[in-house]
């Protein structure tokens, strides 16, 4: 039995108290995975915007690098400035700086510091001034993309190292043997030493996953039913033993070297280059020891056979070769060009005032902002004043039929559509049936009005329904027809509720991608567009195309482009929440 | 009845025990001064009404005898309200138990939408008031007849509350409050939702209540005030303007207010 | 010449609109109040015909003479070349209309010229053709019914009616939209059926999709459009953000809902909202430059193999994307839970925590399930994060840490790709019938439920 006079002791007792411990405590647990979820949102917002913004720095400024061009020698002429080739003429310009380079590879890597569009700013510059012919000039040529990053030091730095020993230069036919009287390349051979560390690591990391198979496989043949695969799985574990002890001996091999004092170690294009400095002159090192070792020069360093201490310096770079895109070569003629105070740092106007490109360096975005512009004007003419007369009708005349009920439904479940499903209407039928042009701001405007429809139907006669009806009424009292009250009343009334949720509903289509894909505007496309039926692209489709690019200065006009997207798209709903307050009226 | 009602009410004033004891209570809601320095003791094993006009406080006095004022961010309360002599604002006593020993009826029944077993087993679900389902069992169907409910719910317990009817879904909330095993029973116009009939059922159970509880009821009927309560508090503009034995504060009052408010003056 | 044709017609529309105003005024010689309606109405009425009538002839006389010049033209090259493939024709006419509009042109020939001639000429024919008779129809309706203006016209009832009718034209809009939808999907959907001879289950069962190595003359190979991979890709990133996104956003919701301050509130919504106005494409780009690389290397350093285009990192970015979505859905539904609910579990001495997981949440349960539904739905039809951070070799596994493949990516690859059009667009529209088909149906369960559950509390 129980006694509920007795229970009600219950709620001073001690055992009460001690459960009160433990209710308040799951209190205190629910409430942390609340404070866990929200900070993991915001957590997760923050690095996006973090990993965006920090990529986007680097789009924000570009480099030039300013040479001497001589336009008197050049052969060009003058009534016929646009024939002439410019290209070849930056080319001419870049070999005087760097006489030495001659085999043809060389030449490529020395061509590609500057940008292919250079030429073209040239002929652009005395096409402007023809009396600049038969001038010495001074041009700011447009750095590639390749060099554009090495100054912004996306390829690591080259670190000067302190030496304290006289350089001792022995030359033969191909490379130069360098001997310091002090062991100044400790530091260098460490560095290389830690690399061996480090590819034993990976070795080992393979050896462990061949390991992994060779267990897997000979439990596959212990449970082999017949003889063909068990001979098959033991196969498959012989190879893969062999595999495992191969990579093992290498990476002992490697750890070896590494521990060992002194040595003499290689330096190939996987290790961290090391280059020396003499004077003008730069040297390659391929072989190191604690106190020199061998290397082949890069830029001339004369005739010297010896230095004195303090007067040379070398530099181990962050990346080895192979891992970066400006070679050894590349990383010292810009050093030089640096040193020659010829390189300039400007801010990237050109990215926000050209179209695309496939060079990076020249890439811009004003194409896909304009291009932006056209579709959302033809979104929002069309959206627009569709979605609000069609809230006017469901709102004040739709009758209560099942018609009705029909349009309501479906305009519910139009807001669900995925949005690909809209480009596959655009493709089929605007391009298809109507035979729109492709990848026109036109065709683009008209999926994303359809697809805006439902978002500014359903916030107008949201807005609509928050006019009280007793405006309408006090209307239809002084005899005013029903259009007549609902077009001078209550629509006004309803206007900033209407824009708001429209501005929303246009936020929503100028970040939208995938429906415009399927129309193809994700074409490659040079020229501003001029109009609604001139190929475009847009802001998110220009993202999506950059982000697939391969060349790694994409990745910054990338993530720039996106936050040029998602400042319009800031303002767009600064704009909303301004209206909202602004006019904003509660009844 | 009437004359059980006078003889336990005349028994008790000088032999029951005081439950609740209020002295120099003030609320505030944010600037708004809802309560001013109000202090009544509530007695045991007695049915208290609170009476008055709208607005006048004595929901929220209600309310503040076990802090379900608490759940209101701006409502700062001041003063001492004292349970079985224990200061119940104080930092040591816990809301939720305070809760547990003072239970509260709201004004609109609102049965979670559980089954009605779920319903009235959830207080001492959450108490860990009864070791085994068995008990359990016990509690509810204790509840549920203590609460004059249990003949017509017992074949259906495990549908939901909210199907019942409006005065079937206020005695499941009575009882629900009831399954906590609480001491003192307060009640918010339990009835003003309700027909006449359900209003009536909800009276008798009232008046049945007062042997193991102290009730505390807030009533803007007065003939609902006089028909069920011992003592009688009669608020006006967040004070209590006279309080008193039920027949007294009807049949003689003191205070002009009091009288004008009785005989239909204001209200 | 379109846009010519446009302000030639907004122009006589506003001709009418004065010419009918100054018609009604000196039918009663200025005395206003004898006119049934006021004298804007007698313009607007006759305005608003001319302008219809003007826009709908242009737009449905262009679409249909274009759809004539093409037969015509797919004639002439039938003509010139009888034994070409149906492909073959459709590209020598694309070609021939690229040189005529002055693009480029996959391959030049005499066949292609002369059709580009032709194509010019009656392209021409139509511009010409279509603007005149558009504005020659408006200025028709528009005298048409200025002749009506008189006294006793009722011109106010008449415009009325005519507005009221481009309302309810405007409402239709949002089912025609439906019905193309349906009908291309559907179209496209009953000729990639019949292609591979009806065996639906091939299609929805099989597990080899690689439709357009199949593909001979045209027809595709029942054996290649096995979709079960895509369905399969799907399912895993759909169910990875789920785990990510229901258990934060719900928590996210519960929390703002009944135990933040106003103050943690103030900027813990707008920090959801921005999440949630964050273009999917950025979405795809943090997917694929920071949180895969990241996965990956997270995997190696623990040594799992991790594929670079892993459905965990698409999984969790789409999570991320979905979270404000739930949590905003969810919030709405928690808060909708009557607060007599609350105080009556308060009143019975239950903490805050009991009364939210026993209460508040069983209460609103129906809502939270129909968010969900919709975010599942939201999920299986997102494209850009699967695109651009998730694989595009079909590939049937169950493990996340390989590459998968979705349908939506499927759609894009065989859209965007270099096949002919007509025959990729078979796979890619009958995998966008079924998209539709899926989303549809979630949607509609989730607006049931969530209809039900207003109607418990209201």
């Amino acid at each position: 039995m129980v006694s509920m006079t007795k229970l009600s002791g219950y709620h001073s007792s001690a055992a009460s108290n001690a459960r009160l411990k433990k209710r308040h405590a799951a209190e205190v647990r629910l409430k942390a995975y609340g404070i866990i979820a929200i900070a993991l949102a915001g957590l997760a917002l923050l690095a996006l915007l973090w990993s965006i913004v920090g990529k986007a720095t680097g789009a924000l400024t570009e480099h030039y690098i300013t040479l001497p061009v001589d336009l008197e020698a050049a052969e060009i002429d003058p009534d016929n400035i646009g024939k002439a080739n410019f290209g070849g003429l930056t080319k001419d310009v870049l070999k005087e700086q760097f006489p030495m380079v001659t085999n043809r590879k060389s030449k490529k890597l020395l061509y590609d510091l500057v940008s292919s569009g250079a030429g073209f700013e040239l002929r652009q510059d005395i096409l402007d001034d023809p009396s600049l012919l038969g001038k010495q000039i001074e041009f700011d040529f447009l750095a590639s993309d390749v060099a554009d990053l090495y100054f912004k030091g996306t390829f690591g730095r080259l670190d000067g190292v302190e030496t304290s020993g006289d350089l001792t230069l022995i030359a033969d036919d191909k490379e130069i043997e360098v001997i310091s009287s002090a062991p100044d390349f400790i530091a260098a051979l460490e560095v290389v030493k830690a690399g061996l560390l480090d590819r034993a690591r990976v070795l080992r990391r393979q050896a462990k996953l061949q390991d992994n198979g060779v267990q897997e496989f000979i439990r596959r043949a212990d449970r082999a039913e017949d003889n063909a695969t068990k001979e098959a799985a033991l196969a498959q574990v012989a190879t893969r033993e062999t595999q495992r002890d191969g990579l093992l001996a290498q990476a002992d091999e490697l750890e070896r070297r590494a521990a060992a004092e002194g040595g003499n170690e290689k330096i190939g294009r996987k290790e961290p280059s090391l280059l020396l400095k003499i004077g003008d002159g730069w040297i390659k090192m391929t072989e190191v020891t604690p106190n020199g070792g061998r290397g082949e020069e890069i830029l001339p360093i004369g005739d010297i056979t010896s230095v004195p201490a303090g007067g040379w310096l070398y530099y181990v770079a962050d990346q080895p070769e192979v891992s970066r895109k400006v070679s050894d070569n590349q990383a010292v003629w810009l050093e030089t060009l640096r040193d020659k105070d010829a390189v300039k740092k400007t801010l990237n106007w050109r990215f926000f005032s050209s179209g695309d490109s496939r060079e990076p360096e020249l890439a811009g975005l004003w194409g896909a902002i304009v291009g932006s512009f056209w579709t959302m004007l033809v979104t929002f003419s069309v959206a627009f004043p569709i979605g609000v007369l069609t809230a006017i009708y469901l709102e004040e005349f739709a009758p209560k039929t099942r018609f009705t009920d029909i349009i309501e439904v479906n305009i519910n479940n139009l807001a669900a559509v995925p949005s690909i499903i809209f480009g596959l209407l655009g493709l089929s039928v605007f391009l298809g049936f109507f035979g729109m042009p492709r990848s026109a701001p036109l065709v683009g405007g008209l999926v994303l009005a359809l697809m805006t429809l439902p978002t500014i139907i359903i916030s107008s006669r949201a807005a609509i329904r928050a006019v009280p009806p007793s405006i309408k009424n006090a209307a239809l009292g002084l005899g005013a027809s029903k259009v007549q009250a609902s077009f001078h009343h209550t629509l006004p009334l309803a206007m900033p509720g209407i824009l708001t949720g429209t501005i929303i509903g246009m936020a929503q289509a100028l970040g939208e991608t995938a429906p415009l894909i399927m129309i193809g505007m994700v074409a490659f496309i040079v020229d501003i567009p001029g109009g609604i039926t001139d190929s475009a692209s847009v802001l998110p489709v220009q993202v999506f195309r950059w982000a697939d690019f391969p060349e790694r200065a994409f990745e910054a006009r990338t993530a720039l482009s996106i936050c040029v997207l998602l400042v319009f798209l800031v303002l767009m709903n600064a704009l909303a929440v301004f209206l909202r307050k602004r006019f904003e009226r509660r009844w | 009845m009437n004359m059980t009602n006078a003889a336990i009410a005349e028994k008790g004033v000088g032999a029951l025990d005081v439950k609740i004891s209020s002295k120099g209570v003030d609320v505030y809601y944010a600037d708004n001064h809802a309560i001013k320095n109000v202090s009544l003791d509530v007695l045991d094993h007695t049915v208290t009404a609170f009476i008055g006009p709208s607005g006048c406080g004595k929901s929220t006095f209600l309310r503040c005898l076990n802090r379900m004022n608490d759940t209101i961010d701006i409502c700062r309360v001041t003063g001492d309200i004292l349970l079985d002599g224990d200061d119940i604002y104080a930092k040591s006593v816990d809301p939720v138990q305070l809760r547990a020993k003072v239970g509260i009826v709201f004004q609109k029944p609102n049965p979670f939408p559980k089954s009605i077993y779920d319903n009235v087993a959830y207080g001492p679900k959450i108490h860990g008031l009864v070791a085994d389902k068995a008990d359990l069992d016990e509690v509810v169907e204790k509840s549920l007849r203590r609460a004059a409910i249990w003949n017509e719910v017992k074949d259906r317990l495990d549908s939901p509350g909210t199907g019942l009817s409006g005065g079937q879904q206020q005695r499941l909330c009575i009882a629900r409050a009831i399954a906590t095993a609480p001491q003192v029973l307060l009640m918010d116009e339990p009835c003003s939702a309700l027909d006449p009939i359900a209003t009536a059922q909800i009276e008798e159970l009232i008046d049945e209540l007062r042997s193991n509880y102290s009730v505390v009821i807030v009533t803007h009927s007065m003939q609902q005030a006089a028909r069920v309560s011992q003592k009688t508090a009669f608020f006006h503009l967040g004070e209590v303007v006279e309080y008193g034995d039920t027949n007294t504060l009807f049949t003689n009052p003191e205070d002009k207010r009091t009288q004008d408010y009785i005989t239909g003056r204001f209200g | 010449m379109l846009s010519f044709a446009v302000l030639m017609i907004f122009a006589s529309s506003l001709v009418f609109f004065i010419a009918g105003r100054a018609k009604a005024v000196q039918s009663v010689n200025g005395a206003y109040a004898t006119l049934h309606s006021r004298p804007s109405y007698h313009g607007m009425y006759s305005s608003l015909w001319a302008l219809l009538v003007g826009m709908l002839l242009l737009l449905v006389v262009s679409v249909v003479w274009s759809n004539l010049n093409d037969r015509v033209l797919m004639g002439a090259v039938l003509d010139a070349a009888p034994d070409i493939s149906k492909i073959d024709a459709e590209l020598v006419l694309s070609d021939a209309k690229s040189i005529a509009q002055g693009n480029i042109a996959s391959k030049t020939d005499a066949l292609r010229s002369t059709l580009a001639q032709q194509a010019s000429a009656i392209e021409g024919q139509r511009l010409w053709g279509s603007v005149i008779i558009s504005i020659l129809g408006a200025l028709f309706a528009g005298l048409l019914t200025n002749r009506q203006i008189d006294r006793d016209f009722r011109a106010r009832n008449r415009s009325e009616k005519l507005v009221t009718g481009v309302l309810m034209v405007c409402a239709i809009i949002a089912i025609l939209t439906t019905i193309g939808i349906v009908l291309s999907l559907i179209f496209e959907t009953l000729r990639f059926f019949n292609q591979i001879e009806w065996q639906w289950w091939k299609f929805l069962f099989g597990t080899t999709w690689s439709p357009l190595s199949g593909v001979h003359d045209g027809v595709l190979d029942a054996d290649k459009v096995g979709a079960a991979p895509l369905f399969v890709g799907t399912f895993m990133i759909t169910i990875i953000a789920m785990i990510v996104a229901v258990p934060i956003g719900l928590f996210a919701a519960i929390y703002l809902s009944d135990f933040a301050s106003p103050r943690v509130r103030l900027w813990a919504k707008p920090m959801l909202e921005i999440l949630a106005g964050i273009p999917t494409v950025v979405y795809g780009f943090f997917a694929a430059i920071t949180v895969a690389p990241y996965i990956r290397g997270f995997g190696e350093s623990i040594g799992l193999s991790v594929a670079s285009e892993s459905a965990l990192a698409a999984g969790v970015v789409m999570g991320i994307m979905i979270i404000p979505f739930i949590s905003s859905l969810s919030d709405d539904v928690i808060n909708a839970v009557p607060q007599s609910l609350r105080d009556g579990s308060y009143g019975l001495g239950a903490t805050k925590a009991e009364t939210i997981r026993q209460v508040v949440l069983p209460a609103a349960l129906p809502g939270i399930v129909s968010a969900i539904l919709l975010g599942v739905s939201r999920a299986v039809g997102e494209t850009m994060i699967v695109v651009m951070a998730a694989g595009q070799g079909a590939n049937l596994t169950a493990n996340p840490l390989e590459a998968v493949t979705t349908v939506t990516v499927q759609i894009v690859m065989l859209i965007t790709g270099d096949t002919e059009a007509s025959t990729a667009a078979g796979p890619a529209f009958t995998l966008g019938f079924t998209l539709f088909c899926v989303t549809l149906g979630l949607n509609v369960i989730a607006l049931k439920v969530v209809r039900k559950y207003r109607e418990q509390y209201d």
